[in-house]
């Protein structure tokens, strides 16, 4: 058996921070003559008003409807000329907004990013075309297909009981509607400021013209106080909670079960073996649950477990979840399966294998040295590590942190994952019954 | 509510040329066609190898690719995905009614380790009974729920209106005929089609090409078995008539698709028709988007595209929309199709497409994984990457009068095939007052 060393990224990363108090992150690498820009705010659904859900994402459509300078569809219009792409993305804790160029398309990003960071042009008009344009995003991804929103906005608010946590950050139709140009104002003043961003900069680009451009383009954003964080803690569950629902498209019983891990901010060290762990149950057909569940037993069809509740153990704060789920066969026992999964978590308890524990390392490793394949992903990495860890560089020390973890830490972390702490959403199939 | 801070708009830096990797070709004795990539970047390796499978039944195919890692004589399930897994590495393989394809990827490192559980399935895949049996019902339940995706229905009906008896007519096989695939019919199929002769390998990463092709030859030089190449038909031509209206009650959107011929890559117009493609909904700044979802929020991506297959070309326009607004909705997509020619763009929209497509052509290939992609997807066209570069000097020479000619020969709504999948009962009638419908 052949186990691989862990590499570790090679290309260098400087940090500084402007008067206005934006982070600035710049990582150059000539490789291919393509530069990623992102920028990402310290604001996501948890963070949106109650009576607002979905209004976190509702404001990033409304981010690409113009600034001072830039015409509605003119930032599309601007990147696409220069022969780039770009999008943006609302996720719990956080929201980027992210463009890939080629290189000579820098400044010109740079530009485009700085003006809406001074402000969007909302507009009545707009904002009732973007309601309309996410809730058809919202049927295409939630209400029109089989499984819609399992497991992420379906899990929370049985987990939870606080508004934070347990709302549907994709929200509900009536409340996209009560959402008015005033609301946006007042989310934009609370949570869009300089100093509640990161800018970072990765490709194909020279150190001392990025920072010029950069002081150019942002430097000028008025200075402004970055919001408090407030926490979203809550108590850990001392008794299983348990839901169904039935979902009138989907053919198979599924079931998704989830734990609260430590912080992964405030406790990265307890965290990461929940992140190895969920890797070591569900990673390919040499995993814990794929091997037992799907090949010995085949009373699942599928399964996948993965540290916090959109897969990103490295852009989220806590309260957060190792997160398992499972798609059964026709007519399989959800019980039969939890139970499964319970003793599997049982047996890593009583101690992991080394050789299968570098195993899983490497695939981790090699997963997040996919990630920096393309400029745009590293940058966006690069970001979220700036936001949250307040070190750009540790996103390259993830795969040698993850490294580290001790075969006793997973087993810990297993044997903590209790029946009684757990919360457990079943999807009961309605459709083809 | 912004700070009115007036700025002008930045212009662009001077051009970076494109440039792409020169390839490392090979062809192995057994056929083989091999090309390797040197790319640096991550310490990775991108890896794709594609075998030529014109003809074979779908249902066997599709159970090969699904099983093809399930064990050897020499190595189980669980010890084939243990060693790939060892080098940070996966495989996958799939099917389609032209080729089986495997693809993945692992440390660099590692790259020996993987070429040598490849040439192992390859030549001595063993289909066993148990876990064959478990992948052939995991296809049929992932199939169940395939057919409840609105875009899997969709796209079967298309298929089936578009092709007919061609084998891209039937690209998704039923429950049912995954269900009557025994394992040796999977072994037969094996040992007729999956050999080198015609199939082309890809590696791609942080690489030392001469060592790769070395460890490839090492890894698979025991992979022979002669075979007849296969070839797919051309596809027939684009039969217009009404409007195929797939129900699916209950249904809170409709797809609309709507297909129009198309030119392959090699064909003289084939860069008037990407450009032509992208102003009426190949991007965002698009006719389409600007219409369908930025004035009137019908819909969440409506976008339009060119398919190129080894067996022919289409381009095809799809938009998902609320069930109310589907007759407004398809109104708008024909009206934008027959504008390309009636109302066709000026320099400024024209040459506004055209760096759009040559900064694409840039950034597709900054990737290891891109350029991995791209290498196999042309080579199954019969074309080298450096194709890349020729399109893009054509691109730089297409003006306002050849996406003219190219929209008013193709791009108009009589010779255009629509199907809708919806909810019958709230569209028909809305639809029927401006098109023939058939129901399905």
């Amino acid at each position: 058996m052949t186990v691989a060393t862990i590499p570790a990224p090679a290309f260098a990363i400087e940090t500084f921070r402007l008067g206005n108090g934006l982070r600035v992150v710049l990582a150059p690498d000539p490789g291919a003559p393509v530069v990623g820009v992102a920028v990402v705010y310290d604001v996501g659904m948890r963070s949106e008003p109650e009576g607002r859900t979905g209004f976190a994402h509702l404001f990033e459509h409304m981010m690409f409807q113009g600034s001072h300078n830039v015409g509605k569809a003119e930032h599309m219009r601007h990147v696409q000329s220069a022969g780039g792409t770009f999008n943006g993305s609302t996720h719990i804790d956080y929201t980027d907004y992210f463009n890939l160029l080629p290189s000579n398309g820098l400044e010109l990003a740079l530009f485009l990013e700085s003006d809406r960071m001074r402000g969007p042009a909302i507009t009545e008009e707009n904002l009732e075309n973007q309601v309309s344009v996410v809730k058809e995003e919202i049927r295409v991804n939630v209400l029109n297909r089989p499984y819609g929103g399992f497991p992420w906005l379906k899990l929370p608010p049985v987990m939870f009981d606080t508004f934070p946590n347990a709302h549907d950050g994709y929200g509900s139709f009536g409340d996209l509607e009560a959402a008015t140009v005033d609301d946006a104002q007042a989310f934009f003043d609370a949570y869009y400021a300089a100093s509640n961003a990161v800018l970072s900069v990765s490709g194909d680009f020279d150190l001392d013209t990025a920072r010029g451009l950069v002081e150019r383009h942002f430097g000028d954003v008025q200075e402004r106080p970055a919001p408090v964080h407030p926490s979203f803690e809550e108590p850990d569950l001392t008794a299983e909670r348990r839901e169904s629902y039935v979902d009138d498209r989907a053919t198979l019983p599924a079931v998704a079960a989830a734990w609260r891990v430590p912080d992964p901010v405030a406790d990265l060290e307890g965290f990461l073996p929940y992140v190895v762990l969920g890797e070591l149950l569900t990673d390919g057909d040499a995993s814990r649950l794929v091997d037992r569940l799907v090949h010995r037993d085949r009373s699942a069809m599928a399964v996948a477990a993965h540290a916090t509740f959109m897969a990103e153990p490295f852009a989220s704060r806590g309260p957060t979840v190792l997160l398992i789920q499972a798609f059964l066969s026709p007519g399989g026992s959800v019980d039969t399966v939890l139970d499964t999964v319970r003793d599997e978590l049982e047996l890593i308890a009583g101690g992991v294998d080394e050789v299968e524990l570098s195993r899983v390392k490497a695939r981790v490793a090699a997963q997040l040295l996919r990630g920096d394949d393309s400029v745009m992903g590293r940058s966006r990495r690069l970001a979220t590590a700036e936001v949250f860890h307040g070190d750009a560089g540790l996103a390259t020390r993830f795969a040698a942190l993850l490294g580290e973890v001790s075969a006793e830490a997973v087993s810990r972390a297993a044997a903590a994952m209790t029946e009684q702490r757990r919360a457990v959403i079943e999807v009961v199939p309605g459709g083809n019954q | 509510m912004s700070e009115n801070v007036t700025k002008t708009v930045p212009g662009l830096a001077p051009e970076v040329p494109l440039s792409l990797p020169e390839p490392v070709v090979r062809t192995l004795p057994n056929g083989l066609e091999v090309t390797l990539v040197r790319r640096e970047g991550v310490p990775l390796a991108e890896v794709r190898l594609s075998v030529p499978a014109a003809h074979a039944d779908r249902a066997v195919a599709d159970m090969a690719a699904a099983a093809l890692f399930s064990g050897t004589e020499e190595a189980t399930l669980t010890e084939i995905a243990q060693r790939l897994q060892g080098v940070g590495g996966s495989l996958n393989s799939g099917a389609d009614p032209d080729r089986i394809a495997i693809s993945g990827n692992c440390l660099t490192s590692g790259l020996p380790e993987l070429l040598a559980v490849l040439g192992e399935v390859v030549t001595a895949a063993e289909y066993p009974d148990g876990p064959y049996e478990t992948e052939r019902s995991r296809m049929i339940d992932a199939i169940s729920v395939a057919e409840n995706q609105p875009e899997f229905q969709v796209s079967r009906a298309l298929d089936a209106r578009l092709w007919g008896d061609h084998p891209y007519g039937h690209q998704q096989p039923t429950a049912a005929e995954i269900a009557e695939v025994g394992r040796e019919a999977v072994h037969s199929l094996h040992r007729s089609l999956l050999h080198p002769n015609g199939a082309r390998l890809v590696v791609v990463g942080d690489i030392d090409p001469e060592q790769a092709a070395a460890d490839i030859e090492k890894a698979l030089v025991a992979w022979n078995g002669a075979g007849d190449p296969r070839r797919m038909e051309p596809l027939p031509a684009l039969r217009p008539g009404p409007v195929v209206l797939a129900d699916r009650p209950g249904s809170v959107q409709s797809a609309i698709r709507v297909a129009y011929p198309a030119v392959e890559r090699t064909h003289p117009d084939n860069a008037a028709q990407h450009l032509a493609n992208l102003i009426y909904g190949g991007y965002f700044t698009s006719r389409l988007v600007m219409n369908l979802r930025e004035t009137k929020g019908y819909g969440y991506s409506p976008r339009s595209r060119v398919d190129h297959s080894p067996a022919g070309s289409v381009q095809l326009a799809s938009v998902d929309v609320a069930t109310e607004v589907t007759a407004p909705a398809l109104a708008e997509v024909i009206d934008e199709l027959r504008g390309m020619a009636e109302r066709p763009p000026g320099e400024e929209e024209l040459d506004l497409a055209r760096r759009y497509a040559l900064g694409s052509v840039k950034l597709a290939t900054a990737t290891q994984a891109g350029i991995a992609n791209y290498t196999s997807a042309l080579a199954a066209c019969g074309l080298p990457l450096s194709w890349l570069a020729e399109h893009s000097e054509r691109l730089r020479q297409v003006t306002v009068a050849d996406v003219k000619r190219v929209a008013a020969e193709r791009m108009n709504p009589e010779g255009a095939v629509t199907v809708i999948l919806a909810d019958g009962g709230q569209v028909t009638e809305s639809l029927s007052e401006s098109a023939e419908i058939e129901v399905q």
